[in-house]
């Protein structure tokens, strides 16, 4: 993740708020029903994920607010309208929708499909050109290159782009995602939860998301709904909360080995108090005797030696300064840094890379603080206690 | 007399009569993609419908085509209505078949996002289903098409059109002159044709399919 991802502001807030109530589905000739009395809110502009394992209801339960699936009772609300009094297909048009296979219609091009949705509500022509052009930018696909190229000339990221796109087209408030980012490769997948979450920054749509890997269900949601049989909620709660604290057996199950591990993947290092004054450093030019005393008047064994726009260069042992003229090339190269963006996950990997303390920099790689294991553990303890686990 | 000569001196007759033969195969043809088509699209979803559509039409062709048509004149009487009749159910095998072929053979995927992102029933049908299912159906027609060629020449047995007459009257009157010629003229004409009509599905083909899934 290269980007500041920010929060959406009350302003960039597009989505609508979904309620459900006691909505159950139940199949004909089955005894017990595939959903049953399923009650939650879903926040405006929320990114609600739905975890859980096969055959648990989540995708019926998605697909009943869209109507894909019709429920057997309850009701469902969208920005306070009655979803099961409106005519299914007009409902669908203003709800995105996009699903794991990407689903493009192969016989049409790339604009094309994007187009589909715009052109049902009737839009005027130039409208949805402008539209089309607009989704093909907004999801990273030069518009001159992809727009006329057709479905099976795409990679499997494209593909399920252009399915982003076309949910987005008509800007519902709401969107739909059944796992659209199931059946690609890791790398592919990893850069299109990016994208959604940099999309979803500045758009502010409301988001079902329905997956069965919960580390995306961390990445991704504002909120996650654990899903135990029968689409029952096991827990409901922000990934924070979820991590340090599992309401059951089953969630806790669900999170899996290394709860704390993912923990660390929520927070960046600028959220937390990392040192400024625990690393001695000093300048490129400085004399290696002087350097020395300063060691010793503070009780140190390691300076870290900056240039000239103090960026962190090496770490010098008080033992290799004996005997030194200058300290040009003394000591070991840095080898990791993490910036104020970086997660926890990174800072721990720099720590142990570096041996106890990594350097925090800033945008221009200048030296701000350094890290170490006691901040990481004592964030995580600090969670966890908020959570009263 | 050579079969050219007897071709040359007799073309109006046997150009009128081929092109009454390759206007009544299309047409019927045509009848048969329309009933096809519509037979496919209510059976497509149910297995059983499937099935059953299927082995009628099946059993409709293994019926022998004289028979067939021996049995419809006392029905509907002489003439062309035998014929149509006859010919139009011969070509529902290959069209039925190929229009639930090409029909569930959609990516469900692809269906369900058309019915996801609000088109309604008919719309996925006409804009995206039968889009792609297009090629199959051609190709079943194209193949009705061929086999009502040679078919229709039986249809001269019920007094109906094209160039089963010639080559019906030519075998009657076999060893008297020029009943090779006529014969002949009669069955080399319709093998002829039929290779044009192909070649003219071809054509539609290239022109029909969409891009998209074009092989």
């Amino acid at each position: 993740m290269t980007e500041t991802i920010e929060q959406p502001t009350e302003q960039g807030v597009s989505g609508a708020e979904i309620r459900l109530e006691k909505v159950t589905k139940k199949y004909p000739n089955t005894s017990a029903p595939a959903v049953e009395e399923f009650t939650m809110t879903i926040p405006a502009g929320k990114v609600v994920v739905f975890v859980g394992p096969s055959g648990c209801g989540k995708t019926t339960t998605m697909r009943m607010i869209n109507r894909m699936v019709e429920p057997t009772s309850g009701t469902i609300t969208i920005d306070g309208k009655d979803a099961l009094h409106i005519d299914p297909d007009q409902l669908r048009r203003t709800i995105g929708y996009a699903i794991q296979q990407a689903g493009l219609f192969p016989h049409y091009t790339v604009a094309q499909n994007i187009g589909v949705v715009p052109g049902l509500l009737k839009w005027d022509k130039k409208r949805i050109a402008d539209r089309v052009d607009e989704m093909m930018e907004l999801v990273g696909l030069d518009p001159a290159t992809f727009a006329h190229r057709l479905p099976r000339q795409l990679s499997g990221g494209q593909q399920q782009r252009v399915g982003v796109a076309r949910a987005l087209a008509a800007d519902p408030p709401v969107l739909l995602m059944d796992e659209p980012f199931g059946a690609v490769d890791p790398i592919t997948r990893g850069n299109l939860q990016d994208e959604l979450m940099r999309l979803q920054a500045e758009l502010g749509k409301t988001i079902v998301f329905v997956t069965h890997d919960f580390d995306e269900a961390v990445k991704l949601g504002d909120k996650i709904a654990v899903l135990g049989d029968r689409s029952s909620i096991q827990q409901y709660d922000t990934p924070d909360a979820i991590l340090a604290n599992p309401a059951n057996d089953t969630v806790a199950g669900f999170v899996g080995a290394g709860a704390s591990l993912k923990q660390l993947t929520l927070t960046r290092v600028r959220d937390v108090d990392y040192s400024t004054d625990q690393v001695l450093a000093v300048g490129d030019n400085e004399r290696p005797a002087v350097v020395a005393e300063k060691l010793t008047k503070s009780g140190r064994t390691y300076a870290l030696v900056l240039d000239a726009r103090r960026r962190p260069q090496r770490w010098v042992h008080v033992r290799e300064l004996v005997g030194k003229q200058s300290l040009d090339g003394v000591g070991r190269p840095v080898g990791d840094t993490v910036s104020t963006q970086s997660t926890l996950q990174d800072a721990l990997e720099a720590i142990l890379t570096e041996g106890g303390c990594a350097p925090v920099t800033g945008s221009r790689g200048e030296l701000l603080g350094s890290i170490d294991i006691n901040t990481v553990t004592s964030v995580i303890a600090n969670v966890r206690e908020e959570h009263g686990a | 007399m050579s079969l050219w000569q007897y071709v040359a001196e007799r073309w109006d007759r046997l150009s009128l009569q081929a092109w009454l033969h390759v206007s009544g195969v299309v047409q019927c043809t045509i009848l048969a993609a329309i009933i096809g088509v519509v037979v496919g699209i209510m059976v497509y979803r149910s297995p059983a419908g499937s099935a059953i559509a299927t082995a009628l039409s099946s059993t409709i062709l293994t019926i022998p085509s004289f028979a067939l048509l021996g049995l419809l004149i006392p029905i509907v009487g002489l003439g062309v209505t035998p014929s149509v009749i006859a010919l139009t159910l011969y070509g529902l095998l290959p069209i039925v078949r190929n229009t639930i072929v090409g029909l569930s053979g959609v990516d469900p995927a692809v269906s369900d996002a058309a019915k996801g992102i609000g088109m309604g029933r008919v719309g996925v049908l006409t804009r995206v289903e039968l889009r792609l299912a297009w090629p199959a159906i051609l190709t079943g027609m194209r193949v009705a098409a061929q086999m009502l060629m040679g078919i229709a020449v039986i249809a001269a047995y019920a007094k109906g059109f094209g160039l089963g007459s010639e080559v019906f009257s030519g075998l009657t009157r076999a060893g008297s002159a020029n009943s090779l010629n006529q014969a002949l003229a009669g069955t080399l004409g319709v093998v002829v044709l039929a290779l044009i009509l192909d070649g003219i599905f071809v054509l539609i083909s290239r022109l029909t399919v969409p891009r998209g899934i074009r092989d």
